[in-house]
């Protein structure tokens, strides 16, 4: 069932047209791209990187 | 001297609200092979030009905003009051580049010190040892005398909107490892109290307003993750803003008390496919998938009431149905560029098929840190969205600009005007979230209680000593 606002309207009708998102084959090549750029700097020393990283309390 | 008079508060329409975003930066120094560091060491180092110009590591900013050492030797970034979500998002990024800007000089100054390495800055809420630390959000709402009551109304949402606002992490167990939807929803211990690092409540009842305290109250909100993604901060606080809304008007709401919080936040949290139940003070058992839906169909059928029906609120409607949506279907595509557990989710994935490896691999552990560091050119987040893989809300320019320029439409604008012809004069002075005042003397105290109030004489004349 659509959303139904206040004036009987259906929500989703009024609603702007979400910005295009970008095309799936685009997207999945440019996170491809990006894991191969980085994918020798994250393998490098990885556990102890991780490891590394201990934060104190705070909040 | 001339005396300016107290001016009154400024009558505000009641949608408007101040909102404010705290955000507890994990501080990473990676130096193999040098020696030991204290994580205050690098603290001190990464703040050596704060402390340069204000003379102190607990600093306000020209753009309003509050900087300063946490307990615990990490960075913390305070936002100014913003009036619109817009404002907030952009003090928010702009947050995160302020401390980035930091990370040279503080690399430089660990070599002169005898340590060759490389600082990084997490903007996430959790380390490799399972310690916790925050992003906490401040509503200010209107005083009433059952705030406890009120408050209660908002945890069951608190506690379901994980599943569309959650920054999504690899969760490790001896069992294996998993995708929750929250970092934090672990680290949750109770409802509500006044402590925070002792105990860590969901939502923080210590009554500090920052404000007039006859008209106003702050909500200190600490269950949230911190999120990278601009369309989920829109959201995260979009949504509690307009389900506050309707606590404020205390309109009839769905009774959803839950039975046991603690219990629920952590079995929605390690749940992504949404058909988990938890159980409700009445005995009934529901999703939190219907939980959401059934906080969204109440804001749905105020709009065009007591919700005006702005772009905004447009967009943050469709963000928030298209998100719980995606859990239903356990179909992510259509929110995996706006909303971080999906954008995360993805992007671990796909390194994990890459490498062909398990999802406790530690190279997966190593990019979620990547994801949530600030650095332009380190930060996964920042070079997604300049690839179009993570969508924006606001500008670029709008958040270089938000580096240096504060709200102009809240009480932060006259805290920045102070900060930035104080700087300028050489004169020592103190501020705070309330107080302006020039060292000496001879000199008074403006106190704005107003949050809402963007002009002021006592202000003008404050500053006209500094010319005259």
């Amino acid at each position: 069932m659509p959303q139904v606002n206040a004036s009987g309207q259906p929500y989703e009708d009024d609603a702007p047209e979400p910005a295009p998102a970008p095309a799936t084959m685009a997207s999945t090549d440019a996170l491809d791209d990006l894991l191969e750029e980085i994918d020798g700097s994250l393998q490098t020393n990885a556990e102890q990187f991780v490891r590394s990283f201990v934060q104190k309390g705070g909040e | 001297m001339q005396i300016a008079e107290v001016p009154p508060p400024l009558e505000v329409e009641d949608s408007r609200r101040i909102f404010g975003l705290e955000t507890e930066f994990g501080l990473h120094v990676v130096a193999p092979g040098s020696r030991p560091v204290t994580p205050e060491e690098v603290a001190g180092h990464l703040f050596h030009s704060v402390v340069q110009w204000g003379r102190s590591s607990n600093v306000f900013l020209t753009n309003g905003s509050r900087l300063y050492i946490d307990v615990g030797a990490h960075p913390e970034y305070a936002t100014a009051e913003c009036d619109t979500i817009e404002d907030l998002i952009a003090l928010d990024k702009a947050g995160e580049r302020i401390v980035q800007d930091l990370v040279a000089e503080g690399e430089q100054r660990l070599r002169e010190a005898g340590v060759e390495g490389e600082i990084h800055l997490y903007k996430n809420n959790t380390d490799s040892a399972g310690n916790s630390y925050g992003c906490h959000e401040n509503y200010l709402l209107r005083r009433r005398a059952d705030f406890a009551g009120f408050a209660r109304g908002l945890l069951p949402f608190l506690v379901t909107r994980q599943i569309v606002t959650g920054a999504g992490c690899i969760t490790r167990t001896p069992e294996g490892a998993h995708f929750s939807f929250s970092p934090r929803a672990d680290h949750m211990w109770e409802g509500m109290s006044s402590a925070t690092t002792r105990s860590r409540p969901m939502i923080n009842t210590r009554d500090e307003p920052h404000a007039n305290a006859e008209l106003y109250r702050r909500m200190h909100v600490i269950v949230g993750d911190s999120t990278m993604a601009q369309p989920t901060t829109l959201l995260k606080i979009g949504s509690t803003d307009l389900v506050l809304r309707l606590l404020e008007a205390r309109v009839p709401m769905p009774e959803l008390a839950l039975a046991k919080e603690m219990q629920a936040i952590r079995d929605i949290a390690h749940d992504l496919s949404g058909t988990a139940t938890v159980e409700l003070a009445d005995g009934r058992r529901l999703t939190a998938v219907e939980i959401q839906q059934s906080f969204l169909d109440s804001v749905v059928s105020h709009v065009d009431g007591l919700i005006e029906r702005t772009e905004e609120v447009e967009r943050i409607l469709d963000l928030w149905q298209r998100g719980i949506d995606a859990v239903r279907t356990q179909d992510y595509s259509g929110i995996d560029t706006e909303l971080d557990w999906a954008i995360k989710l993805k992007l671990v994935k796909r390194y994990q098929d890459r490498l062909g490896c398990a999802l406790d691999d530690p190279r997966l552990a190593r990019l979620e840190l990547a994801f949530h560091d600030v650095s332009p050119t380190r930060g996964l987040a920042n070079r997604m969205e300049r690839d179009g893989l993570i969508r924006t809300i606001v500008s670029d320019e709008a958040i270089e600009r938000a580096k240096t320029v504060a709200p102009t439409t809240t009480r932060a604008h006259l805290r920045g005007r102070f900060v930035r012809e104080a700087l300028a004069s050489g004169r020592d002075f103190t501020v705070d979230w309330v107080h302006l005042k020039f060292t000496g003397q001879e000199s008074r105290t403006v106190l704005l209680k107003d949050p809402f109030r963007y002009e002021d004489e006592r202000v003008d004349m404050l500053l006209g000593t500094v010319v005259s």
